[in-house]
């Protein structure tokens, strides 16, 4: 502490701002903060009681299907440091004090001059006498995921209590976890707030076909000692009981408003921080935001209504000109365990005078009600079961006040009735496309108008479609027809020379059984030689329809820098070599004769993520001879140069590993032998890991197998590099046979569909329908496509050569394998320097300036 | 840089600066092959259209990465003008006088070459 005086702290003037609450509203405040710069002006600090950051809490139940809290995390990771935010995680705010302004913690006191309460809600749980421990699990935090997790691993069956929405969400987990679930509510129906009684049975039938309990008008009077074989038994105020082994409640939630009563802010009769439209609450110092803030008299448990309120206070707090608040659309949008359930506007019809119709299809419990004015001029609101197509269009209605059609029941009627779809066209550039971040049309339309010409970089720019996700399908549909009215929309040209999309021009090619560039260049192109785009693209295509060898002389010039010479191009103009080493798994001669090699033509020699062993620094001409050398040993090409299956990698599994539960190894190569060589949109990786373990790292690949007791779990479409993305969990408990075929029709799904030079993670995100369209169309079928994938991937795996064995057997194939068609010697102009015991290419600053000895 | 048969025949080793440097059947139709001379790197292309053989010869070193690798690269046209793709960071180089479409102010040398009696020959000294 004496040392203070000799250093010269500069004292940070700038005025305190503090967010107490690191939840998905006060992280949204804290990003508007730095977007608007006030992190220029104030010193920011954010305090979070949870060890994790901000994380997405409408996607939660994911968690149980693949996701970790950091594939959950909002926001770019070194978002609040790079701006000077700091960042106090898992430090609990003990207590305001108004007096010196200052927040205060157990590790210290800190001053604000304005401070934000974004501290959420908490769970309600009711007093129940006997209600404890795995008899009272909450469901709102990844830590309370986990403890779920945990008193599931023994358990058979689960109860939620509370059949809203979150509990709903909680009772899909409970499922994805293995569980028979069961849903206990008090009311008559199921999510009573958003829905009516007819609303609640359609969607209580279709979760009940689900093989979920449903329980209604059950008041939970006691948790007792459980019966046939269960932990606890619940009994209900009508005489009736329900076994289980744990209990989760879900009964609503409460604003997290402690710090505030203590300080003595004014607190609302029902709980909340008493806030004006400003957000501020009694004290003006103060504002509160999100669940824990009450506004005259309501609470809002969205996170649209929460990032409006964040987005008010930040750009007050930035000097900003700031909207009011002006209370909340409590439309919603989910599909909960399966089933799509909408409820917009008035959804019971309260406003005097208003007229319902009502459409009720009890064959596939399907329900859908229109609130309509006195008048039927006006929609305001809607109920929707079993089918959420119709919610865009009747909230656009609602949202934007648009007439309502003449018969306005046409907006609930099945398709094919008539029903007049509501175009963008139709809507007002004021109208909002994204509620979450309160993205307008006009937003949208200035945003291509300053060169957002693709989907993503709109969503990146104006952030639409990047809170809860349901405007997705509506945000591409404006996109699309802001494209459209530049007369920009359609051209998905692949280049100058084709007028088409690599996927119009796969099925072209599969269609027509092309299999040269030239023939689809005169039926389907703009005539030309072709370019660096699509002579690459059309040869990917063709070798995944038809797997011919890539030199053959009609491809050849067609194959990119590295594929034209089956090794990857380094920056001096030599190649690396990698041969295959499938599964990682190679004898020690194999290993020996590759040292031998990369001895004798003094290549560079490092091992590689994919568990191979990469030679650098071959000459064009050496190549023929090097692998002449590595095929006489047995290796075969690893197309480590080719948009195509690169490795499989694997633990050693169950063979050697005293936790392996299935044989990790046999199976990696199974899976490389099969798709080795398959040609793709861009590269494949694989993994295989022999247990929960996950020593293969198979949830960062394109296709991800993880060993269980039982069979295997396949994860598909992740991938590490520039932009990680985890894999998602597409089927559980695979015996080998469905594994493989499960692997056949996605990758070639994939490979029909996806653009050139996207990886299965893009292409998963940009699918329409997401996750659960995927399983549709690989496991059900739902495109009746299955057989003819299968058929295809057979015809690449039969046709299966190892390219450089072909060349090498073709000398009109290795012409071009020379540095110089009139000489033998190698390239004059490269220069090395050794290090670390081998050679590298020399940087500029290494090279003497050397007189040319050509010159004389 | 297109066959010139009213050319006079010359032998390449005394007439003029005409340099012999390898056989047609040496060049690969749609793509490039790199030849020797005289210390200097050449990048040769033969385009074929209809019974038309064009042979273009260009600086095989690649200005961007300093790398020789200009007759490794994608053979295809721009605008209708062909050119070659650089194989290491994809610029543009045009065949018929090597200049650069993403950065005009970079051209690659090149040389007048022809055909004759199925020998590649160009003009060094040009």
């Amino acid at each position: 502490m004496n040392q203070d005086k000799n250093l010269s702290v500069p004292v940070d003037r700038r005025p305190s701002l503090i967010v107490i609450g690191n939840g998905m509203v006060g992280h949204h405040c804290v990003e508007r903060l730095i977007e608007l710069g006030a992190h220029h002006h104030h010193a920011i600090s954010v305090f979070g009681e949870e060890r994790h950051p901000a994380y997405d809490r409408v996607h939660l139940s994911e968690y149980f299907s693949g996701r970790d809290a950091a594939s959950l995390a909002l926001g770019e990771a070194g978002l609040y440091a790079d701006h000077g935010v700091v960042l106090h995680l898992g430090e609990k705010v003990e207590k305001i004090d108004r007096t010196t302004r200052e927040v205060v913690t157990l590790r210290g006191r800190y001053r604000f001059d304005r401070l934000v309460l974004a501290t959420g809600s908490y769970p309600f749980v009711p007093a129940i006498p006997g209600s404890e421990g795995d008899a009272r699990l909450v469901y709102r935090t990844l830590d309370d995921l986990d403890m779920i997790r945990a008193a599931a691993a023994n358990a058979r069956r689960g109860v939620v209590v509370g059949g809203g929405l979150l509990g709903l969400e909680a009772a899909n987990a409970l499922k994805r976890l293995g569980l028979e679930a069961h849903v206990v509510e008090f009311a008559p129906r199921l999510m009573p707030v958003q829905l009516d009684a007819e609303g609640g049975a359609a969607l209580a039938a279709r979760i009940e076909a689900l093989g979920v309990g449903v329980h209604l008008s059950k008041a939970t009077e006691a948790i007792v000692a459980g019966e046939n074989g269960h932990r606890y038994r619940m009994r209900f105020a009508d005489g009736t009981a329900l076994d289980t082994d744990l209990v989760v409640f879900s009964a609503g939630i409460r604003p997290q408003d402690g710090l505030a009563r203590d300080c003595g802010l004014e607190i609302a009769a029902r709980g909340g921080v008493v806030v004006n439209d400003h957000c501020a609450s009694s004290d003006p110092a103060i504002y509160a935001i999100g669940e824990c803030a009450s506004w005259r008299d309501r609470v809002f448990g969205l996170v649209a209504p929460g990032y409006r309120m964040a987005r008010l206070v930040a750009e007050r707090l930035a000097g900003q000109p700031s909207e009011l608040f002006t209370g909340a659309d409590m439309s919603t949008k989910l599909k909960l365990l399966g089933v799509d359930v909408g409820s917009i506007g008035d959804a019971h019809g309260a406003s005097p005078g208003a007229r319902s119709y009502r459409f009720v299809d009890e064959r596939s419990a399907s329900y859908r009600r229109l609130v309509v004015s006195e008048d039927g001029k006006r929609v305001l609101g809607a109920v929707l079961v079993g089918d959420n197509s119709f919610y865009d269009t009747l909230l656009q209605y609602v949202a934007n006040a648009i007439a309502a059609p003449l018969a306005p029941e046409a907006l609930i009627l099945p398709a094919g009735e008539g029903a007049p779809a509501l175009g963008i066209d139709a809507l007002p550039d004021s109208a909002t496309i994204c509620s979450c971040h309160n993205v307008s049309k006009g937003t949208i339309r200035a945003a291509v108008d300053q060169g957002c010409l693709d989907l993503a970089s709109l969503k990146r720019e104006t952030r639409a479609s990047t809170g809860c996700g349901g405007c997705s399908a509506l945000l591409k549909q404006a996109f699309e027809a802001e494209l459209a009215a530049r007369g920009m929309a359609v051209d998905a040209s692949l280049c100058e020379h084709f007028s088409h999309t690599r996927q119009a021009l796969f099925d072209l090619v599969r269609l027509e059984g092309i299999e040269d560039f030239d023939t689809l260049m005169r039926r389907h192109g703009n005539g030309g030689l072709g370019c660096d785009i699509c002579k690459p693209a059309v040869a990917s295509i063709l070798a995944s329809n038809w797997n011919r060898p890539i030199l053959d002389p009609a491809l050849a010039p067609l194959q990119d820098t590295n594929d034209a010479f089956m090794a990857n191009m380094q920056k001096d103009g030599t190649y690396s070599v990698v041969p295959r080493i499938a599964g990682g798994e190679i004898t020690p001669d194999k290993l020996i004769v590759l040292g031998e090699v990369a001895k004798k033509y003094d290549l560079y020699t490092k091992i590689t993520g994919g568990q191979r062993i990469d030679m650098f620094g071959a000459e064009l001409h050496q190549l023929p001879s090097i692998w002449a050398e590595l095929i006489a040993a047995g290796f075969e090409t690893g197309h480590a140069y080719g948009k195509s299956t690169r490795t499989v990698k694997s633990c050693v599994g169950s063979s050697w590993c005293r936790y392996g539960v299935q044989d990790s190894v046999a199976m990696a190569l199974r899976l490389e032998h099969r798709y080795k060589g398959l040609r793709s949109p861009h590269k494949l990786k694989f993994a295989v890991s022999g247990c929960t373990r996950e020593c293969a790292e198979a949830q960062s690949k394109d296709i991800g197998v993880i060993a269980t007791e039982r069979g295997w779990n396949l994860y598909v479409c992740g991938n590490g590099g520039m932009r990680p993305r985890h894999a998602e969990l597409f089927a559980t408990d695979l015996d080998d046979e469905t594994l493989v075929r499960y692997i056949d029709r996605l990758l070639m799904f994939y490979v029909r569909t996806a653009d050139r030079l996207q990886r299965t993670s893009v292409w998963r995100e940009n699918l329409d329908g997401g996750l659960d369209y995927l399983k549709s169309v690989v496991i059900d079928d739902c495109l009746g496509v299955c057989a003819e994938l299968e058929r295809q991937m057979a015809l690449v795996v039969e046709r299966y050569e190892c390219e450089w064995a072909n060349a090498l057997s073709d000398p009109e194939k290795l012409k071009r394998f020379r540095t110089f068609v009139n000489q033998t010697q190698g390239d004059p102009g490269l220069r090395y320097v050794r290090e670390r015991g081998q050679r590298r290419p020399a940087r500029a600053d290494e090279i003497p300036s050397v007189v040319s000895e050509e010159s004389a | 840089m297109t066959l010139d048969r009213s050319e006079k025949a010359l032998d390449a080793e005394s007439a003029g600066q005409w340099r012999r440097l390898c056989s047609i059947d040496e060049l690969v139709p749609g793509a490039g092959v790199t030849a020797w001379c005289r210390g200097e790197q050449i990048a040769l292309f033969l385009l074929l259209a209809g019974s038309e053989r064009n042979v273009y010869a260009l600086a095989n070193g690649d200005p961007f990465s300093g790398a020789n690798v200009i007759g490794r690269g994608i053979v295809g046209d721009i605008a209708a003008q062909p050119v070659v793709a650089s194989p290491l960071y994809k610029q543009h180089f045009r065949l018929a006088d090597g200049r650069c479409i993403e950065s005009p102010e970079i051209a690659l040398r090149t040389w007048p070459v022809r055909l004759r009696d199925g020998w590649v020959e160009i003009d060094m000294d040009s």
